[in-house]
């Protein structure tokens, strides 16, 4: 991704999240929300994951998002009226904030650097010949074909995990379902 | 070409973003969104990561099925924690952090 891009994304990407923490009232820290997600999705389509890219739109942007809406106006919420903010929770979190961001540079100066390289569309088509053909001939094209590849992994690689998370879902569904019944007893 | 360190610094600030606003946040619907901030600033390095160790001269693919697998799970996270705080709202009549004092010693 062009240098110009990667930072107007991820310029997008944090003002959002700073409006998110900014901005008193909730509907409008929910769709900054929203703006932090798109330009997440554009830094994740940068870096060619082109799959989690449009997940992150349809997951968090649609329905999470929505569903943050749909609460925060089933409860009819109020913008939050300007309190004297405590000092020694601000102090507080301000200053874990602080450390937390120092140590990230001193780790990042340990991390050793990388630029990207191109994706070597020949060797992954060498690869994925014995695999599958028609993979195998788009990427000599030169396509990335990101959905195939992705689902090849998960299928195969992480069947496992894939049910015990539909599961997870399941369960997820049957606790909400439970937890917004009136309780009559 | 962005190099693998700013991507690390970006999703790094993102982190922080987020942890300030459940830090300082009294709202808990914020604080939620805050939680879902430092997630996608995790997956955003996982995606990183991905990219730039490469396998076969492809994306490391094992690296964006743990981020599905957090997005799946952060879903889950968003739908159930939403209806506590709905059952907390009907309970007590507020979301204010700081109005709920009832298990504090």
């Amino acid at each position: 991704m062009p240098l110009t891009l990667f930072w107007f994304f991820a310029i997008v990407m944090l003002v959002g999240g700073l409006a998110v923490v900014s901005l008193r009232n909730p509907v409008a820290a929910a769709l900054a929300m929203v703006s932090s997600f798109v330009g997440l999705a554009g830094l994740f389509i940068g870096l060619n994951a082109y799959f989690v890219g449009v997940m992150q739109i349809l997951v968090y942007a649609g329905a999470i998002m929505v569903l943050f809406l749909f609460i925060i106006m089933l409860l009819d919420l109020k913008t939050e009226e300007k309190q004297a903010p405590k000092v020694v929770p601000l102090v507080g979190g301000l200053g874990i904030v602080l450390a937390f961001t120092i140590q990230l540079f001193g780790i990042l100066g340990k991390v050793p650097n990388k630029e990207s390289t191109p994706i070597d569309y020949q060797a992954a088509s060498e690869h994925y010949a014995p695999i599958s053909k028609s993979v195998s001939e788009r990427l000599a094209d030169g396509q990335l074909p990101d959905v195939n590849l992705v689902g090849d992994v998960i299928f195969k690689g992480y069947n496992l995990p894939l049910q015990i998370v539909g599961v997870l879902l399941l369960v997820a569904t049957v606790g909400v379902v439970v937890l917004s019944k009136r309780q009559t007893i | 070409m962005a190099s693998l360190h700013s991507y690390l610094l970006v999703s790094g600030l993102l982190f922080a973003i987020g942890f300030a606003g459940v830090v300082l946040r009294r709202n808990i619907i914020v604080v939620f969104m805050c939680l879902e901030l430092m997630l996608s600033a995790a997956n955003l390095t996982l995606v990183a990561f991905s990219r730039f160790n490469g396998k076969n001269g492809l994306p490391d693919y094992d690296g964006q099925m743990l981020v599905f697998f957090v997005i799946t799970v952060a879903a889950a996270e968003v739908a159930v924690g939403l209806a506590i705080i709905v059952a907390l709202y009907r309970a007590r009549q507020t979301i204010h952090t700081d109005e709920l004092t009832s298990m504090k010693g």
